[in-house]
């Protein structure tokens, strides 16, 4: 009867690792050499205990429903105030900042409250939206696409935008100016590709982009794709080999140095 | 005289055979008994296999409440949606046999991956769309704990389809039913085309329509892999065998109209092993009929088409194999990275692969030019001929290619109207099928998925309705033709 006490003892400890763990299974970063250890206890636990298995995946379904939640549609705020003022109110409730025409930005604090004063002016439309680390996805971008004279749109950081998600913003080609998709784990070289509808675009930031396979060469793509805009990000160089004359010496020539 | 007796009875006593004497050595061989029982207690205890027994760990389970006949996309989103959506969980037991764990020769690891709305009937429209949220949402779906995330590799590129003059019509009203059904679709004319990708050569064409959302293609073996890993979780067994016989159960009924009519029930099902004569009887109460291009020879075993021609009882299943081939070649001044995969006017269509300037593509042959199922062999006299001269007209910088590879596939061509099979047959009452798509099969597996287990389990279609999808079409002379197919 040691083994049910021994996993008991492990369940308490464990339970920080586990919420952590599970944080780190939407994005692309790998476990650290001390996660290491307690996963593979985990790991064990899980493999052995049917009910282990079905609480992590419970918690793991629970923390997919709270990224929804966040993006749902706000379609009552969108009949009484306007697609300007419910796609601002839902920028600024995700973290993100909003600039609307002729006014300042409007950012909220390190504890999430904002002025309520852009509900006065639901008329005028949004210029900017600053929407870095916010938890915005493939829904959430519903209330983003309501924006029509946005020109420049931030998405730095998002953890939840990827290429599907970019294959949606073609509806913003006639007004958007600027974007920005630096460090956005899930974007890769795939969705750049449609962004060949955004012929406004000027400025096309797609630096540190852990997911695009060969940055330098999707550089050149992408300038290819968009020649009025200036791609700004990654150094083409640095792809590439050095010249013939840096190679090592050819160990296969008869000849010693 | 004793000492004389006792050597006398020891001789004696040294030629009769005593127990334990067999060996010539001690008589109670007391290590090797202990170790002998400690052998046997160790493989009863749990944990170990028993060796007592035959090994049977190949075999399939002797009872099985559903048999799915085919492991590739098609069946194993049958068995993820049957689980899924049972009322209680583990309440079904389900076996998926598949005959080659390679899939060598499964359509879906050779298919080029594409998913498209562009179809002219609504419920395919409705299918792909919801194949393409399943996949969007593939990590909420499919997602196993401590397994890494999917990556689909998914290019959200669309699909251009290129229309002549007499296809024009006909392309406006197929766009008037996908918008209606909310694919977004734009239509655009020779001038916009040009204006939008510059390496066309819009001779010949009237009218394109291009696919803005949802559409563009992935990488299908991860699909398959990402599938069989969740439906292991959620604890469905898998068998490698062929399943050669059905053994049924008649019933003899009268119909409305008092005509005799023979209803068939399966009730086991014989899996063979692999390069042996060993089969497993598997006792099962639903067969599921997902072997996409080899449906019509699992269709056969069950009595499916054995009667007179023009009756129901005689009605085969029209699904056979067609074999297509897939190129793959380098062209350096290709078109960019903005290239959806495009259709042109005669059939051929074409898409990019990857960073370096790859593309792939191919075409259908016309019905004098089906080549012979019997092998993979790839036809490059047909890529020189009828494909790359119908590329070149259509984007002059295919002119100078150079074909790095090709492969070749099966549809599970429907000779009847080319679109899929779902639903049960009415005579072999438990028989479901899940097949015969002819080639748009792995795009809208995740919804016909749901449809079979919808009906396994519900006893009709819930979400999407695929009744212009049943068997009795084939009898009753339905056709419901597919215009859009690649």
């Amino acid at each position: 009867m040691a083994a049910p006490w021994a996993s008991l003892r492990l369940v308490a400890p464990m339970w920080n690792g586990r919420i952590r763990g599970i944080h780190r299974l939407g994005g692309a970063v790998a476990p650290e050499g001390n996660q290491k250890k307690k996963r593979t206890i985990l790991q064990f636990l899980t493999n052995y205990f049917y009910d282990v298995e079905a609480l992590r995946d419970y918690l793991l379904q629970r923390e997919m429903y709270k990224v929804h939640e966040k993006n749902r549609s706000y379609t009552w705020l969108e009949k009484q105030h306007g697609p300007y003022g419910a796609g601002a109110f839902f920028i600024l409730k995700q973290g993100g900042a909003v600039k609307f025409r002729d006014k300042e930005w409007i950012r909220p604090d390190k504890y999430g409250h904002f002025s309520q004063e852009f509900w006065n002016f639901c008329e005028v439309p949004v210029e900017a939206v600053d929407a870095s680390d916010c938890d915005i996805n493939y829904e959430g971008l519903d209330n983003l696409l309501r924006l029509k004279e946005l020109q420049s749109l931030s998405l730095q950081r998002c953890s939840h935008v990827d290429d599907w998600c970019l294959s949606r913003l073609y509806p913003l080609a006639d007004s958007l100016q600027e974007l920005s998709l630096a460090g956005c784990p899930r974007v890769s070289e795939r969705g750049l590709a449609c962004l060949h509808h955004l012929q406004n675009l000027r400025r096309l930031d797609i630096s540190d982009l852990p997911a695009v396979s060969n940055p330098g060469l999707t550089q050149i793509l992408v300038e290819e794709m968009l020649p009025n805009c200036k791609v700004v990000g990654v150094d083409w160089a640095e792809g590439l080999k050095s010249g013939p004359e840096e190679q090592p010496q050819d160990t296969a020539s008869p000849v010693p140095a | 005289m004793i000492r004389r007796v006792l050597p006398h009875g020891m001789g004696r006593g040294r030629l009769t055979r005593r127990p334990g004497t067999r060996r010539g050595g001690f008589s109670l061989d007391w290590d090797g008994k202990v170790s002998e029982i400690k052998k046997k207690i160790k493989s009863i205890l749990p944990g170990r296999s028993c060796d007592l027994l035959q090994d049977t760990s190949h075999l399939p389970p002797e009872h099985s409440d559903v048999v799915i006949v085919g492991g590739g996309v098609l069946g194993l989103s049958v068995a993820y949606w049957l689980k899924k959506l049972e009322s209680r969980r583990g309440a079904i037991r389900v076996l998926v046999v598949e005959r080659d764990h390679t899939y060598s020769q499964a359509s879906t690891g050779l298919s080029v991956g594409g998913i498209c709305q562009q179809f002219s009937l609504p419920e395919n429209i409705q299918l792909s769309l919801f194949s393409a949220s399943f996949l969007r949402n593939i990590n909420e779906y499919l997602a196993v704990v401590d397994a890494p995330p999917l990556d689909l590799q998914f290019n959200p590129s669309g699909y251009l389809l290129l229309a002549s003059e007499k296809d024009a019509a006909a392309m406006e009203s197929n766009v008037k039913v996908q918008r209606q059904e909310g694919a977004k679709v734009s239509l655009m004319s020779p001038d916009q085309l040009r204006n939008k990708f510059p390496w066309i050569n819009t001779e010949g064409v009237a009218l394109a329509s291009y696919g803005m959302e949802d559409e563009g293609w992935f990488d299908p073996w991860c699909l398959l892999q990402g599938l069989r890993r969740k439906v292991q979780s959620l604890g469905v067994l898998f068998c490698q065998g062929e399943v050669t016989r059905f053994l049924s159960s008649s019933q003899r009924m009268l119909t409305t109209d008092d005509k005799a009519v023979v209803l068939k029930r399966i009730h086991e099902v014989h899996v063979k092993m692999d390069r042996s004569l060993e089969y497993q009887p598997v006792e099962c109460a639903i067969v599921i009929n997902a072997a996409g291009a080899w449906s019509s020879q699992i269709a056969a075993l069950a009595g499916i088409g054995e009667g007179p021609p023009g009756t129901l009882q005689g009605t085969k299943l029209p699904v056979e194999p067609r074999k297509r081939d897939v190129y793959v070649w380098h062209c350096p001044q290709g078109p960019g990275l903005e290239t959806p995969l495009v259709a042109d006017t005669s059939g051929a269509y074409f898409r990019r692969e990857g960073l370096g300037s790859n593309y792939l593509g191919g075409r259908s042959p016309t019905e004098q030019e089906e080549p012979d199922p019997a092998n993979l062999e790839v036809d490059h006299d047909f890529f020189q001929d009828k494909v790359w001269p119908h590329l070149a007209l259509r984007v002059p910088a295919f002119e100078t290619l150079k074909v790095q590879s090709a492969w070749a596939g099966y549809y599970d061509y429907n000779t009847f109207d080319q679109n899929g099979v779902v639903g049960p047959h009415p005579l072999v009452v438990n028989m479901y099928f899940a097949t015969g798509f002819s080639g748009h099969g792995l795009q809208q597996a995740p919804g016909v998925g749901r449809a079979v287990a919808e009906m396994v389990l519900k006893g009709r279609f819930q979400t999407i309705n695929l009744s212009p999808f049943l068997f009795t079409r084939f009898y009753l002379g339905e056709k419901i033709q597919e215009n859009n197919i690649i």
